[in-house]
């Protein structure tokens, strides 16, 4: 094959597989749709889908259903997809950035710091605002973020995937030590349980409007960086070697890590796993281009978290289940067959 | 060479020592501290049978059975993380980190939600029914681990990644039964979790201490394998061990230390990482001096992590788990930074 024949072959293979993520994203669109109707007609009392629809666009103050549809499930719904999204671009983008196939926001200690946080705030300043708790959020997740990148590039040999990750087991262990003293301490360890165990119960429309003004922040940011990571992720010497400025790159996504996860976690508490299997599922089906993983991450976490809120109401009805565990039963398996698989070398 | 040898050993002699030292001045400032402060000639006092009433109760009934568990289960999370770090090769396995806390703990919670109304009506036969309950969970834990991890043989890499994963699958299923209880009970199971020596009695700490014992003297017999599995499997075999039936017995042993430390203290993390770093540090790698010195440090730091806990908030406790975790990461983060 000449020179000009394989450039022609891979030119084909990246047109084909942006065809092939533009046909993922669209389907993934739609069935986001499809979920968020089922998430608001599903629930305790079942929703026949035509009031949801009535619900939607020719609202009746009058009608019990259309209240419960426009004040309750339909924010909560909506809620769920933002989340979901915004837990799996930061856990691809983590993933990029470390070239570290288990880097996501709960293993790295990112959920544990925005949950402490709160915790603090809640404990000492318990008149705080919604908004008050989103920034606090960020500030948690932040000092985390910053502390576990500090510890990986301040020591010898530079920041390793091991050290990254060991860096974020330590950190997020002493974070939700901390969060356990103080709970215990100030007797609001039952409270607080819930952002252990992450829940979407208390999801408004005052939570979807800072979910999205994060979400704008936060995604653009993530689309704009996906070239650079891409290019990081094949390593930091080809990086440099191709004239990229990495610490420039490594801020903005240490950024969009903080923006996003911290708006998730101060709305629905640590919901772990879906940054970590949602990254691979893409990586699957689109390749190793973050400018298609990124936005199929979008919408494919989004699809899980709808999905597993959805399980989470019906399991135990009319009981709810932390959604946290729903997504720990489809997170374990997986990330026991990426453990046990040959590229467990890390 | 030979130069080097008894240099090596002249050290583990004087850090033995200094250990022991340390050891019995923490012990003598933990027997003073507390909500009742004991002066200590009165602790000397009553050491010595001429205290009052009182002092004795305290002394001998609450202070000496809790301080004497804290020593055991540290020593015993210490030498069960050195067992595990060599024979993975692997310097972050721990107890808390292969699951085995978390098993022991849902164990422990399924017990008190199906069979118990509510924490606080646990009592007689209920002490030793909840760390034979714990036994189970720590064993169930690292059969699953080590069954899980089995791929044509152990890796020791997988071995950790799939504690990590059935850790969390553990703490998920933990944080539902956790959150179904009423505030009291929950509050009770997140002390239990967080690590806190509770079954402070002396028939507990009898029924604890001939196992615990033994399995560290064992542990201590069994050094040179664990030398050997440190070298790497290649070497091993090629040294002519069984390099998985061996690795398997000595996983078993470490698991059953740190079951019956779970039992008496709950999971406390972190301490069967640091402590035989930190032994590791001083004394190298050699098991013979690296088990003896982490048996101590483990028992040290749980001292005081224990007298800190005990103290910093008093008359409310923090439990010892969260002590330990929040004074030894920093130490972890600063080797990690150094190391290579």
């Amino acid at each position: 094959m000449t020179l000009s024949e394989l450039e022609k072959s891979h030119i084909e293979g990246l047109t084909s597989r942006v065809f092939r993520a533009a046909i993922i994203f669209i389907c993934g669109i739609a069935a986001l749709i499809i979920s968020i109707g089922l998430s608001v007609a599903l629930g305790v009392t079942d929703i026949k889908l035509a009031t949801v629809w009535q619900a939607v666009f020719v609202f009746d103050p009058e009608l019990t259903n259309h209240q419960v549809i426009r004040e309750l499930r339909l924010p909560r719904a909506i809620g769920a997809a933002l989340i979901g999204s915004f837990l799996a671009v930061s856990g691809a983008v983590m993933q990029g950035l470390t070239r570290n196939p288990l880097a996501s926001p709960s293993i790295m200690g990112v959920s544990h710091g925005a949950a402490f946080a709160l915790i603090i705030v809640l404990i000492f300043f318990p008149a705080v605002t919604n908004l008050g708790m989103t920034f606090a959020s960020f500030a948690g997740a932040g000092i985390a973020v910053i502390l576990v990148f500090a510890v990986g590039s301040f020591s010898k040999g530079g920041l390793t995937p091991v050290k990254l990750a060991l860096a974020g087991v330590a950190v997020g262990g002493m974070l939700s030590s901390l969060s356990s003293a103080f709970s215990l301490h100030f007797q609001v360890a039952k409270q607080m349980s819930f952002w252990y165990a992450g829940d979407l119960s208390g999801t408004n429309w005052l939570s979807v409007q800072l979910l999205l003004g994060a979400g704008v922040v936060g995604l653009l940011l993530a689309l704009i960086i996906s070239r650079a990571v891409t290019i990081l992720s094949l390593g930091e010497e080809v990086s440099k070697g191709l004239g990229q400025n990495t610490l420039v790159v490594k801020t903005l996504g240490v950024i969009v890590v903080l923006v996003l996860t911290g708006a998730a976690v101060s709305v629905a508490g640590t919901v772990g796993f879906v940054g970590l299997v949602i990254p691979h599922i893409a990586r699957f089906l689109v390749g190793t281009d973050y400018r298609l993983i990124i936005p199929v991450s979008a919408v494919l976490g989004g699809l899980l978290l709808v999905i597993a809120d959805i399980g989470a109401r019906l399991v135990n009805a009319p009981y709810e289940t932390p959604v946290g565990a729903i997504t720990a039963c489809i997170g374990v398996p997986f990330f026991l067959y990426l453990a046990r698989g040959e590229r467990s070398g890390l | 060479m030979k130069h080097f040898s008894i240099q090596g050993r002249s050290r583990f002699w004087w850090t033995m020592s200094s250990l022991f030292v340390l050891i019995l001045v923490m012990l003598f400032v933990s027997l003073n501290t507390g909500v009742v402060q004991i002066a200590p000639n009165d602790v000397i006092r009553t050491l010595l049978g001429l205290g009052d009433e009182r002092q004795e109760l305290v002394l001998f009934d609450f202070r000496l059975p809790r301080l004497v568990l804290a020593l055991l289960v540290g020593a015993g999370f210490g030498v069960s993380g050195a067992i595990l770090q060599g024979v993975t090769k692997n310097e972050l396995a721990d107890p808390g980190i292969l699951g085995i806390n978390t098993g022991a703990g849902l164990a422990v919670v399924v017990y008190i939600f199906f069979f118990q109304s509510s924490m606080a009506s646990i009592s007689g036969l209920g002490v030793y029914i909840l760390p034979l309950f714990a036994l189970i969970g720590a064993f169930t834990a690292a059969i699953l681990v080590y069954f899980l991890a089995w791929k044509k043989g152990v890796n020791p890499v997988r071995l950790i990644l799939v504690g990590i994963g059935v850790n969390a699958g553990f703490s998920a299923a933990l944080i539902v039964f956790q959150i179904k209880m009423n505030p009291q009970d929950f509050t009770k199971a997140l002390v239990w979790l967080s690590g806190d020596i509770w079954g402070s009695s002396w028939s507990f700490v009898l029924a604890l201490l001939p196992w615990i014992i033994a399995l560290i003297i064992y542990s201590l017999y069994k050094s040179p394998v664990i030398n050997i599995l440190n070298l790497g499997e290649q070497m091993a075999v090629g040294l002519g061990a069984r390099v998985e039936r061996e690795r398997r017995f000595l996983l078993l042993l470490a698991v059953a230390i740190a079951g019956l430390c779970v039992a008496a203290a709950g999971g406390i993390a972190f301490l069967g990482l640091v402590a035989p770093h930190i032994a590791r540090r001083i004394v190298g790698p050699k098991h013979q001096q690296l088990l003896p010195v982490t048996a101590l440090l483990g028992s040290l730091i749980l001292l005081v992590a224990e007298t800190i806990g005990k103290n910093i908030i008093a008359p409310a406790e923090i439990p010892v788990g969260i002590v330990v975790t929040i004074v030894s990461t920093p130490y972890f983060i600063y080797l990690l930074m150094k190391t290579n």
